[in-house]
C-alpha cells in the first residue's frame, strides 16, 4: 500500500507560497515586457521597413522552433562565456520575454492585418502621425481581436516558467524540489505545486480577460453598440 | 584533457538527436492513439465522457510538462514500477500530447456543418459508420495543418525530458558542455539542431494550411 504524505508538504507552505509569488511576479515581468516586444516585432512585421521586417521574421521562427529550455541554458550558460554575466533571476526574465515577444509578434501580427483599410484611410486623412495612427487606431482594436490568443500565450509562458528551476531561479518548481529534498515526499510535492500551477493558470486566464477589456484596449464597437468615444 | 573539436561536438550531438527524435515519435503515436480514443468517447456521449475529456484536457493544458514528467518519474516509482527515463518520459509526453490533441481534434468536427451529422444520420448509419464514412475524412482534411503544427510543440517538449535524466539531445548539451566548458558553442549547436528539426515541420504545416485555405 502506498502511503501519501501531503502534511508534510503542506507543513512547508510558505516556501510553496514564496515559489508561487515568484513564478506570478517572473510572468507578471515577462509579460509586460514580452507583449510590449511583440507589439513592436508585429509592427515591423507588418508595417516596418522590409530589412527591419526579415530580421525580426529570422527571430520570431528561431525562437518558435527551438525549445524554452535550450534558449534559458543558452542564455544563462553561454552567454557568460562573451562576458554577460547574468544572475538565474535575469536570465529566466530575459528568456521569458524573448520566448513570448516571438510568439506574441505572430499573434499581434494577425491582428494588425485584419485592421480594415478605411480605418487606416480616416485616420491619415485626420493628420494623424503615422504613430499615433498605430498607437491610437490601428493597435487597440487588433489587441482587442487577438487578446485570447494573447492570454493564452501568457499563460503557456507562465507554465513554461517551471523550467527555470533548472537554473536554480527560485520559483515554485523550485521550491517543490526544495521540500522533496528535505522530506524524501518527491510525488506529494509534486503534486502540490502542479495543483497550484494548475490554480495559477486559472486565475492568471480569469484576472487578464478581466484586465484587457478594461484597462489596455477598452470596449471594443463589435462588443455593443456603446462605443461612443 | 580530452580535447573536443567543432565536429566531435556536432557528432556527438547529432547521435543524441536520434533519442529526440524517437521520443517524439513515440510521443506523437501514442498520444495520438489516446487523443483519437479520448475524441471517440466525447463523440460517442457516452456518460461522463463530456466532463471528464474536459477535465484532463484543463489538466495537462493548465500545468507544467515539466511537472507532469516528475508525476511521471516518481509517480510510477511508487507504484512499485522500475521505471527508466524512457518510460516516464514517453508516459508523461504521451498523456500530454493527447490531451492537446483531442482538443485540437474536437475542434476539428465541430467545424462540419451539422447538416452533414443530420444526412448522416438520416440515412441510418450507426456510430461507427458515421465517423468513417462522414465526419471522419471530412475532419481529417482540416485536422492535418494544426496537427502538423503540435508535432512542432512534441518535439519542443521532448528538451524536458532530459530533465528527469532522458539523454536526448538538450542532455547531451549539457553533458557535452560539462566536458568542453564551451557552452556557447554547444547550445547554439543544440539550437539550430532543434531549428534544423523543427522549421521543416512548421513550414510543412504552414504550407498545408495556405493549400487547404486555396482549396475552398
Amino acid at each position: 500500500m502506498i502511503q501519501l504524505d501531503f502534511i508534510a508538504v503542506l507543513e512547508q507552505w510558505p516556501a510553496l507560497l514564496r515559489g508561487a509569488a515568484f513564478t506570478l511576479g517572473l510572468s507578471a515581468v515577462a509579460a509586460v515586457l514580452g507583449v510590449g516586444l511583440g507589439v513592436a516585432c508585429g509592427w515591423a512585421r507588418a508595417w516596418g521597413p522590409r530589412p527591419l521586417a526579415a530580421v525580426v521574421s529570422a527571430y520570431v521562427e528561431l525562437i518558435r522552433n527551438t525549445p524554452f529550455i535550450v534558449q534559458l541554458f543558452f542564455i544563462f550558460f553561454g552567454l557568460p562565456s562573451l562576458g554577460v554575466k547574468l544572475s538565474p533571476e535575469v536570465a529566466s526574465v530575459i528568456a521569458m520575454v524573448v520566448n513570448l515577444g516571438a510568439y506574441a509578434a505572430e499573434i499581434v501580427r494577425a491582428g494588425i492585418e485584419n485592421t480594415p483599410r478605411g480605418q487606416i484611410e480616416a485616420a491619415r486623412s485626420l493628420a494623424l502621425t503615422e504613430l499615433q495612427v498605430f498607437t491610437r487606431v490601428v493597435l487597440p482594436p487588433a489587441l482587442g481581436r487577438v487578446w485570447p490568443a494573447l492570454v493564452s500565450q501568457i499563460v503557456i509562458v507562465m507554465l513554461g516558467s517551471a523550467v527555470c528551476g533548472q537554473i536554480s531561479a527560485q520559483e515554485l518548481s523550485y521550491a517543490a524540489n526544495l521540500i522533496q529534498s528535505r522530506n524524501f515526499r518527491a510525488f506529494e510535492a509534486y503534486i502540490v505545486a502542479t495543483l497550484i500551477y494548475l490554480g495559477l493558470s486559472v486565475g492568471v486566464r480569469q484576472f487578464l480577460n478581466w484586465l484587457g477589456p478594461k484597462f489596455i484596449f477598452g470596449r471594443l464597437p463589435n462588443a455593443g453598440h456603446s462605443a461612443g468615444r | 584533457m580530452v580535447d573536443f573539436s567543432l565536429w566531435d561536438i556536432f557528432r556527438n550531438l547529432l547521435l543524441a538527436a536520434r533519442w529526440t527524435v524517437g521520443l517524439s515519435l513515440v510521443a506523437f503515436i501514442g498520444g495520438g492513439l489516446v487523443g483519437l480514443a479520448l475524441l471517440l468517447m466525447r463523440l460517442a456521449a457516452w456518460p461522463g465522457a463530456q466532463r471528464g475529456v474536459a477535465g484532463y484536457v484543463q489538466l495537462f493544458q493548465g500545468t507544467p510538462l515539466l511537472m507532469q514528467l516528475f508525476l511521471a518519474y516518481f509517480g510510477l516509482g511508487l507504484l512499485g514500477i522500475n521505471v527508466s527515463a524512457w518510460v516516464a518520459a514517453g508516459l508523461a509526453l504521451t498523456l500530454y500530447t493527447s490531451a492537446f490533441l483531442t482538443e485540437i481534434w474536437r475542434g476539428c468536427v465541430n467545424a462540419i456543418p451539422k447538416g452533414q451529422w443530420e444526412a448522416a444520420d438520416s440515412l441510418a448509419l450507426n456510430f461507427g459508420e458515421k465517423m468513417r464514412h462522414v465526419v471522419g475524412p471530412q475532419a481529417l482534411r482540416i485536422a492535418v495543418p494544426p496537427t502538423v503544427g503540435f508535432l512542432v510543440q512534441v518535439i519542443k517538449g521532448t528538451a524536458l525530458a532530459s530533465v528527469i535524466g532522458f539523454v536526448e539531445l538538450t542532455k547531451a548539451g549539457t553533458m557535452i558542455t560539462n566536458a568542453t566548458f564551451k557552452p556557447f558553442t554547444v547550445y547554439a549547436c543544440v539550437a539550430l539542431m532543434y531549428f534544423a528539426l523543427c522549421w521543416p515541420v512548421s513550414a510543412a504545416s504552414r504550407k498545408l494550411e495556405r493549400s487547404f485555405r486555396r482549396g475552398h
